[in-house]
């Protein structure tokens, strides 16, 4: 058997944790291999492993059946193995080509940067495995997709053989997931092999070979994926059943609790993003915006906690008026927030896991009294929430940084919902978590709604905005352009809607 | 990685000075002293008898001041690189105050040194407001702010204190840190008051940074602004407070050389530099109180011993300038230590 990789029994500690404990995964060439477990199983850490970012504490890696020592990213980058991280790492005022070959420039005789012969190459690559990027556009200007593919061709550019995906699909919208999918078809077809992590299985059926699982940290096995099922696949990372389809009894909506008339929101550029929105969300119901990424869902999450202003327009919480009011003050009137981006505004990554957890609250008894911080209290409050909500971390004392991906979102999660605020605005709250974490946060959010509070949820995941959601209302350049229920439709008329078809056929320009 | 963090916190300090020792060895060997007659002259100047000893910490005390000013601002990460105006303004404060007023110890003295801050705090609240509302750079405003300081005190010291001299007269005994039996304990060092008032500082800082609704804002909104404003802080208000505080510490430092160690204020060539050597304490003292401290002691004791080194082992001041601008060097470049820290680890760990 031909193995481009070898990882044998890797074992890497971190204080009070083992990350991986003796994992074994063989990469054969020329195949998609998922990398499957929960969140916090260690996938991250032994792809990081591979890549020369951490050390094993024990174990070996063989490449091509030679045994090498992976000390540091650039020796992983001589072995040709290439890394698509998750968070991006491209200079934004830069092009494409620029970006590509930093650090690698190709020069004339002269010693000048030879930037056309660059970009014909970097053209060249891209044909090839049908990435269609433009070596010319400049960064900031292309979408997150595009972004991603740059990240892919500088791995090729720099010779990669073994390209790892760390979660590729999470910032991705459905369509640009698809042709993700084609490229790495069409990067296995000219010989690379890759290693995909992900935590939607629906994927891994779709394009992987086969798929090793990861649990706590242990090695559970790899499978064929042309012999296996969603559910086999979930079971054996979780250990346990997963139930799919969230259970729910139909809605009971009382009041209004979020009113929002007539609003209008411009973006960072001063782009009217949001032109002229009205929605509405009861008491007792979740509402889903279904939407394109960029039709002014950010805006109008961001307006209605406050941390953008609003042109014009109303939006009104319990029959406050909470237009242009302060965060704090919007909070205080009774909203809970899952911020999309939760590096930017869900954590403090410096402080612990203790302090983001009170980051709302650090103000008000018990955890504070006249302005002295009662730590007891704090990591007290805290420890009862890493259990409840089960966020995997050693301790309430360790810095949210060192938390997987999965374990953040659970901890920003357990803080807002914990609150019981009256309206819970929940962007992408599943994103990057791993089945039994999402079946568990809709549950939450189910059992919210049925205290009788108000869900606004946004995903760019059609099934969870079908699965969850009360009421969809559809969310097409910067208005609601239709109000439909989840059992009255489906994925292809909500594609339809979210694509603005229906603005055309009752022929309103806008 | 915890563990791991606290010892390197500790170890990379230790390491630099170490370095900057030897590499000050290295360079008296090169020119021809003996770096031992000339280290022993140092540690003798600085802690020889009770009354170096005095000197030492006298010299140690405003250091931990503008030390504790550099680090609280770095914490919301601010660099108030104009300590060294707020440490001339509160001086010039405290003296003024101590000359013009009259009234009893215990309305005086803690007026001109409350003065003193108020002056450094309002040293810092410009930069801070500048920053907070309209984004200028605190580094460039600072900048300015000390070239302010020094030449505007000149000029009252001229023309509002004094009839065209160049010093003023001595501050009255009601303003005075001087003390009677630190001095005497100390044989007569200039050692006063200001040492206790400083360690109570750095106390009280410790408490804000650690303990306080309002250092855990600011530690927030020098982590991550996005996500603080997002909790419901005020980042603005923050940026403003922690300048304004950082100004206070710098200004009590002054308040130090003007009612404990001169108990008057002269005419300045230059900037004293008790604002700018705290910035190399705060990044000594890894921006903690406890760290400046010692970083504080640290420097303290060089500048102090370095009176030594001319008469004791020959070997001229402008050297121990050097082995400071070396120790400065090797904790900027820590990162470099780190590296290899880590190198180190890891290999030993396979
Ligand atoms: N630098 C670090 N320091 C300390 N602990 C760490 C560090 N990095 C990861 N960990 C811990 O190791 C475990 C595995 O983390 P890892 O990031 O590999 O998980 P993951 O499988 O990628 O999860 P996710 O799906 O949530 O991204 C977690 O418990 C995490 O808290
Ligand atoms: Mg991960």
């Amino acid at each position: 058997m031909e193995y481009v990789i070898e990882m044998l029994n890797i074992t890497k500690e971190f204080p009070g944790i083992v990350a991986n404990d003796n994992i074994t995964l063989q990469l054969k060439k020329g195949e998609i291999h998922a990398l499957l477990g929960e969140n916090g199983a260690g996938k991250s850490t032994l792809m990081n492993v591979l890549f020369g970012l951490y050390q094993p504490e024990k174990g070996h890696i063989r490449i091509r059946g030679q045994e090498v020592e992976i000390t540091n990213p650039n020796i992983a980058n001589d072995l040709g193995i290439g890394m698509v991280h998750q968070h991006f790492m491209l200079v934004e005022p830069f092009t494409v080509t620029q970006n590509i070959i930093l650090g690698k420039e190709p020069k004339t005789k002269t010693g000048r940067i030879d930037i056309k012969r660059a970009e014909k190459e970097i053209r060249e690559l891209s044909d090839r495995y049908g990435l269609k990027v433009d070596p010319t556009a400049k960064i900031r200007d292309i979408s997150v997709g595009m972004q991603q593919r740059v990240e892919i061709l500088k791995t090729l550019y720099r010779g990669a053989e073994v390209l790892i995906f760390d979660e590729p699909t999470a910032v991705l919208t459905p369509q640009e997931i698809n042709e993700l999918m084609d490229i790495m078809r069409s990067l296995v077809k000219e010989g690379k092999s890759i290693i995909l992590i992900t935590h939607k299985l629906k994927e891994i059926l779709q394009v992987a070979d086969r798929c090793t699982i990861i649990r706590r940290g242990k090695g559970i096995g790899t499978v064929n994926v042309s012999e296996t099922t969603e559910s086999e696949l979930a079971s054996l990372m979780v250990g346990r059943e997963v139930n799919f389809k969230v259970d729910k009894q139909p809605a009971k909506p009382k009041q209004t609790v979020l009113k929002i008339n007539n609003l209008h929101v411009r973006d960072k550029r001063k782009v009217d993003m949001v032109k002229g929105l009205d929605l509405e969300v009861r008491a007792g119901e979740i509402v889903g915006i279904a939407g394109v990424d960029g039709n002014g869902q950010s805006e109008l999450i961001e307006a209605i906690t406050g941390l953008t202003r609003v042109q014009s327009g109303q939006i009104l919480l319990n029959d406050q008026d909470i237009t242009n009011k302060s965060p704090r003050k919007i909070t205080e009137s009774g909203l809970g927030h899952i911020p999309q981006d939760r590096h930017k505004f869900g954590l403090v990554l410096d402080y612990s896991v203790g302090e983001n957890m009170v980051l709302q609250t650090y103000y008000k008894e018990p955890f504070s009294k006249r302005g002295i911080l009662n730590l007891k209290e704090i990591y007290r409050y805290a420890k009862k929430m890493i259990s409840a909500y089960d966020v995997r971390t050693p301790d309430a004392y360790t810095k949210a940084r060192s938390l997987s991906g999965g374990n953040q979102q659970k901890a920003i999660i357990g803080r807002e919902v914990d609150r019981s605020p009256d309206l819970l605005i929940a962007a992408q709250p599943t994103r990057g978590l791993d089945v039994g974490a999402i079946e568990f946060i809709h549950k939450k959010l189910v059992e919210e709604r049925d205290k009788g509070r108000a869900v606004l949820l946004i995903s760019f995941e059609l099934d969870e905005i079908l699965d969850v959601s009360d009421r969809i209302a559809v969310m097409f350049d910067g208005k609601v352009v239709a109000d439909v229920k989840p059992e009255e439709t489906n994925e292809q008329e909500l594609g339809l809607l979210m694509a603005g078809s229906e603005l055309q056929k009752a022929g309103e320009g806008k | 990685m915890t563990t791991n963090h606290k010892r390197s916190a500790i170890l990379i300090p230790i390491i630099s000075v170490l370095l900057g020792i030897i590499a000050g060895a290295i360079i008296m060997l090169v020119s021809g002293y003996n770096p031992i007659t000339g280290y022993s002259a140092l540690f003798r100047g600085a802690f020889g008898d009770a009354y170096a000893i005095g000197e030492t910490i006298r010299r140690t005390t405003p250091y931990i001041l503008s030390g504790l000013a550099v680090a609280f601002a770095f914490r919301a990460s601010l660099f108030n690189i104009g300590a060294e105006g707020q440490v001339i303004v509160g001086w010039l404060t405290a003296v003024w105050i101590g000359i013009s007023v009259d009234a009893p110890m215990i309305i005086h003295l803690p007026l001109a040194i409350l003065g003193a801050a108020i002056a450094g705090a309002i040293w810092g609240f410009i930069p801070g407001l500048l920053k907070a509302k309209l984004g200028v750079h605190e580094v460039i405003v600072t900048i300015m702010m000390n070239y302010i300081a020094l030449f505007s005190t000149n000029e009252i010291i001229r023309n509002v204190l004094t009839d065209h001299k160049t010093t003023t007269e001595s501050i009255k005994d009601s303003a005075s840190m001087s003390s009677e039996w630190l001095s005497s304990m100390t044989y007569y060092s200039r050692l006063h008051y200001g040492i206790l008032l400083a360690l109570f500082v750095a106390v009280i800082i410790w408490f804000i940074i650690e303990r306080t609704t309002l250092g855990f804002e600011i530690k927030a909104v020098g982590f991550n602004p996005h996500a603080s404003r997002y909790a419901g802080m005020n980042v603005s208000k923050n940026i403003i407070l922690a300048m304004v505080i950082s100004g206070a510490l710098g200004g009590l430092a002054g308040a130090m050389e003007g009612l404990g160690t001169y108990g008057n204020i002269s005419v300045m060539s230059g900037f004293s530099n008790i604002g700018f050597d705290g910035i190399a304490v705060a990044l000594l003292g890894a921006n903690t109180p406890l760290g400046v401290i010692l970083a504080a002691l640290l420097f303290g004791s060089l500048k102090e011993g370095a009176n030594e080194m001319p008469t004791g082992a020959g070997v001229p001041t402008e050297l121990v300038d050097i082995i400071i601008a070396l120790i400065i060097f090797f904790v900027a470049s820590s990162y470099i230590i780190r590296w290899a820290l880590l190198r180190y680890q890891g290999r030993k760990a396979k």
